[in-house]
Parts: C-alpha cells; sequence; structure tokens
C-alpha cells in the first residue's frame, strides 16, 4: 500500500511547479492558466489523500467544488484572454506593461 | 443539536432573495432597449435594499449556525451584510453618471455587481473552509469579469488579467493551506478545527505550513505587502465606477474572511500567525504610505493608501484580543465609507471624455463646487486621521488594542507611518483649496448622487464626533464570535 506521504509529497512537488510556472513563465499567458489549473490539481490530490487516509468523506466533496470552481475560473481566464487579444494582439506575459508595477 | 430544516433556511433567506433577484434581473436584462437600462438599475437597487431589510429582520440576535455549521448567522455577520448591501447601494448611485457618459450603462455590471453582493453574504457568513471558498470565488469571479467589462480599453483588459492569474494564485495559496488544515484536523467545520487544534497534538511545522499558506492567501486578497503588486495596476486600469466597487465593498468580506479563518479557526496558532502578521504590518504601513507620495495619479495613490490601511486592519487582528478584533471591525467598516467616498468623488467630477484620475484635476475644486471640495476635505482628513472625522478614532482604537497586548512600539511606528501619509492626503486638500484654475468649469451633479455623497462626508464627520454610536456595534459583534 502507498503511504500518505507518498502522495503528500507528489501533490507539493506539482503546487511548487505550478508556482514557479506563475513566476518563471516570461513568455505566454496560456501557460499561465496551465499552472493555474496545476496548482488546483495539486490541491485536488491533497485533499483526496485526506479524506482516503481519514476515512471521511468530506474532503473529497470538496474536491467536486474544486473542479467546478476551476472549470469557471478558467472559463472567465480565457474570456480575459480574448478580450486581451483583441485590444493587444499579443498574449505575451512581457507585453503587459502598460502600467508599471 | 441540529435545528428543524425550515429554521436554517431562514438563516439565508437573505441571500436566496438576492439570489433570485440576479436571476430575474439578468433575464428581465436581455428584453431592455438601451435607452430603458435604467429599469436595471432601479431593480438592483430595489433587491438591494430589500436584502438589507431581509438582513435587519431575519437576525437572530444571537449567534447559530445551520447546514451542519456551514452557515453561521451572528451579530458580526449581519453588521458586516448590512454595511456591505448599504455601500453597494451607495457605489450604484456613484458609478450611473460615470458609466453613462462612457456608454458602460449595461445590465453586466449591475448583475455582475448584485452576483458579488452575493459572494460577500456567503463568504461573511462562512463557518466552514467549503463555504469559504465558495464564498470567496463567487466574488472574485464577478470581480474579474467587472475590471475586464470595459471591452475596448487595452489598460482595462491588461489589469483584468493582471487580477485574475495573482487573484486565481491567491486562492490556490489559501486553498493549498486548507488542505493541509484538512489533513491535520480531519474536518472542514471551522468550530471543529479550533476545537481539534486546541486540544490534540499536533507537529508544530504542520501547522506552521497551513497557517503561512493561510495568511498569504488573505493577504493576497486584502492587498498587503509583500502581496500588494496588483492593486495599484488593478486600481487605475479598471473603470473607475468597478474601482469604487472593489476597493470599498469586497475589503469588509474579506476582512470577515481573516476573521473567521484566523480569530475563529486557528486561535491556537496565534504564536505562528502573529509573527507573520507584524511583518505583513509594518511592510504595508511603510510601503503603503512612502509610495503614495509619489504617485501623480490619484486612483492609484489612494490604491497605496489601501494599502497602508490594510495594515492598519491586521493590526487589529494581530492584537487577537475581542477589543483587537472590535477595533479592525470598526477600522474596515470606516474605510470602506471612506473609499467609497473618495472613489466615488473620482467617479462624481469625470465627465464624458475626461477622467478626473489626476491628482492636479482637483485643482481649484473649491472654486467649481465649494459644497464638493469640502466633503472631499472630509474624506481626505478621515483618511489622513485627523480629528474629529471617524478616521482618527479608527486609528485611535487599533492603536489602543495593540498597546494593550504590550506592543507599543508596534502602535509608536505605525502613529510615525500615519504622520508621513498624511502629507499626501493633505497634498489633495492643498490643491482643492489653495491653487487657482484659470477656467472654472461647473461641476454637473446629479441630485441623488449629490446628497448620497453629502451624506457620506458627513457621516464621516458625524462619526468621528459620536464614535460609539458604531462601536458599540462593532464589540457585541467581536463579542459574539
Amino acid at each position: 500500500m502507498i503511504p500518505l506521504s507518498h502522495y503528500l509529497i507528489v501533490a507539493a512537488i506539482l503546487f511548487s511547479i505550478a508556482v514557479a510556472g506563475i513566476f518563471i513563465n516570461r513568455k505566454n499567458l496560456i501557460v499561465l492558466l496551465m499552472c493555474i489549473e496545476l496548482m488546483l490539481l495539486a490541491v485536488n490530490l491533497n485533499f483526496i489523500a485526506f479524506s482516503w487516509y481519514l476515512h471521511d468523506l468530506a474532503g473529497q466533496v470538496f474536491v467536486f467544488f474544486i473542479l467546478t470552481v476551476a472549470a469557471a475560473e478558467a472559463a472567465i481566464g480565457l474570456a480575459i484572454l480574448v478580450v486581451l487579444f483583441r485590444n493587444r494582439r499579443s498574449i505575451n506575459v512581457i507585453d503587459l506593461d502598460d502600467m508599471k508595477g | 443539536m441540529a435545528l428543524p430544516l425550515a429554521k436554517q433556511f431562514a438563516l439565508m433567506v437573505p441571500e436566496l432573495f438576492l439570489l433570485g433577484m440576479i436571476c430575474a434581473i439578468l433575464v428581465i436584462d436581455v428584453f431592455l432597449k438601451n435607452s430603458q437600462r435604467n429599469v436595471t438599475y432601479w431593480l438592483s437597487q430595489f433587491s438591494l435594499l430589500i436584502t438589507g431589510i431581509l438582513v435587519l429582520t431575519m437576525n437572530p440576535g444571537e449567534r447559530i449556525t445551520g447546514f451542519d455549521g456551514a452557515f453561521v448567522s451572528d451579530p458580526f455577520s449581519v453588521l458586516l451584510k448590512l454595511f456591505v448591501v448599504g455601500i453597494t447601494i451607495a457605489v450604484f448611485v456613484y458609478s450611473r453618471p460615470y458609466m453613462r457618459d462612457r456608454e458602460l450603462f449595461r445590465g453586466e455590471y449591475f448583475v455582475l455587481g448584485l452576483a458579488g453582493v452575493l459572494g460577500m453574504m456567503v463568504l461573511i457568513s462562512a463557518h466552514s473552509l467549503l463555504t469559504i471558498y465558495l464564498g470567496l470565488e463567487l466574488m472574485s469571479l464577478a470581480l474579474y469579469a467587472m475590471v475586464a467589462f470595459q471591452r475596448d480599453s487595452g489598460r482595462a483588459s491588461e489589469a483584468a488579467m493582471k487580477y485574475f492569474v495573482l487573484g486565481a494564485l491567491a486562492s490556490g495559496l489559501l486553498l493549498y493551506g486548507m488542505s493541509i488544515l484538512y489533513g491535520l484536523t480531519g474536518s472542514l467545520d471551522i468550530t471543529r478545527i479550533a476545537i481539534n487544534l486546541a486540544h490534540s497534538p499536533h507537529p508544530e511545522v504542520a501547522v506552521g505550513l497551513a497557517v503561512v499558506f493561510i495568511v498569504s492567501g488573505v493577504a493576497f486578497k486584502l492587498g498587503a505587502v509583500p502581496f500588494h503588486m496588483w492593486i495599484p495596476d488593478v486600481y487605475e486600469g479598471a473603470p473607475t465606477s468597478v474601482t469604487l466597487y472593489m476597493g470599498s465593498v469586497t475589503k469588509i468580506a474579506a476582512f470577515a474572511m481573516v476573521i473567521r479563518l484566523l480569530a475563529e479557526a486557528l486561535p491556537s496558532a496565534h504564536i505562528h500567525w502573529g509573527g507573520m502578521l507584524e511583518l505583513l504590518i509594518v511592510l504595508s504601513l511603510a510601503v503603503g504610505n512612502v509610495i503614495a507620495i509619489a504617485q501623480t495619479s490619484i486612483k492609484r495613490m489612494l490604491a497605496y493608501s489601501t494599502i497602508s490601511h490594510v495594515g492598519f486592519v491586521f493590526m487589529g487582528v494581530f492584537a487577537g484580543t475581542d477589543a483587537g478584533y472590535a477595533a479592525a471591525t470598526y477600522y474596515v467598516l470606516v474605510y470602506a465609507l471612506m473609499s467609497a467616498g473618495a472613489f466615488g468623488m473620482i467617479a462624481l467630477l469625470s465627465r464624458k471624455g475626461f477622467e478626473a484620475e489626476n491628482i492636479e484635476d482637483f485643482k481649484g475644486l473649491n472654486q467649481r463646487s465649494p459644497w464638493l471640495a469640502f466633503m472631499m476635505l472630509l474624506i481626505m482628513f478621515s483618511m489622513a486621521g485627523i480629528p474629529p472625522t471617524v478616521g482618527f478614532y479608527a486609528k485611535l482604537v487599533v492603536l489602543q488594542a495593540v498597546v494593550q497586548v504590550d506592543q507599543p512600539w508596534l502602535a509608536l511606528y505605525a502613529v510615525i507611518m500615519s504622520v508621513i501619509g498624511a502629507f499626501y492626503y493633505l497634498r489633495v486638500v492643498k490643491f482643492m483649496y489653495f491653487d487657482k484654475v484659470e477656467e472654472v468649469v461647473p461641476v454637473r451633479l446629479k441630485l441623488d448622487a449629490g446628497i448620497l455623497m453629502s451624506f457620506n462626508g458627513l457621516a464621516l464627520l458625524a462619526l468621528g464626533m459620536f464614535p460609539s454610536v458604531l462601536m458599540v456595534y462593532c464589540t457585541a459583534a467581536a463579542g459574539g464570535l
């Protein structure tokens, strides 16, 4: 049987990759959206591992909600991306420099 | 002890009513011509008004939890919801002329605004990690869309993208913290988490890790340094009517989340989050107040001022006592009132083809409209914390709470930073009263917006003279947590 710690380590690695991706990525906004999805999936893995370990269903219910909200979030993210592309003709992260910040 | 189902639903009647009205307005708006858009506006105002009345009448007057502890109604939630609803009404009034001049007067703004209010109300009443997450996301998703809704503006869409990415990152951090918390305690319910953490031994490292992620998540949402990068850009890029909305009411809801997570779920981990908050406070006060001096855009200036006010709110939470929570509640409510007034003023002074977004645009306001200049004076004095406005008292109670827990140096530091911060608020006053303009453009003001702005400004003065009127409720709210 796979111990709990293995799941947690995988989730932590996925989460770190996602956060690193958000900060390091300077090229494409779509990759950024993918990183956000990856982050949420890492959290899901955590929740499911704990839920299985604790024999408690609440964690798995939470995962369903996270999946649903993630879908809504992706829809809004892509919609903003389309608006941005229409105005800018570019989805490069480095081009987002109209405002200093 | 489980309440009967009808009683549980009675707790969330205001939310259910608002949800129904959102769906109805969404459908009605589709059938309206552009010239009839006022119908949407009045329907939205009507639903907010009724929601506010329902919050008052359904108020149980004590702490009741329903739906297996997922939803709570207590004096704290009632107070905050009333402010959210009331300030949103003001926000809609201020933003109507602004949006009409820019051909932004569309139904989406109101529907999304109401959906955001629904999210905030759920967040304020949330009593399990799941409801906190759902309320937060409902609020945030509405906000992302609102920032982007000026579709032909490059700046607005850039601001929306930045807000979206950083907001999603914040939700991710918060969720990761929640998952660790769930793993440690085996429950999503806030009361059970608090009891479990206090009574059974847990590895300190794991608790610390959960706290780190949760605090970073909420700091992102509220915009405390070092998680503040998005605030100036989003405030500047979004249409002023949206900045007005997200600069005022959302802070109340985000504050409710801080209280539910830190004060209610993790009181036993105060050692962990106290230190982190201290760092956030010191950095926020410094960055907010010092960088604001260098700004020429008033929206950016107010964005940095938000950051420093968030530092003050966190100071009340940092104290970790009932007095501290009451002080922080008082501060955040007063702040929402002030920032609604300040951003509302920017929206009211803008006209077709002209944005009053530079501090220079306030030059000679006293010549153009002495009354509005006086209102802006009250708002700026209140933000700077000059008596007899309420901003002074709000700062005072927060500092008191911090001194009571033996952190006088933090209070001293906050006072010094406020004095530095007073400079840029007073500069606006100087521009309004002592700088003359050659060409005096009179201000056209709608009656409703004028009355509400007067009420808003005078409320800051009146609350400053009789601060206990509101403080009583804040103390009761913090006592009932």
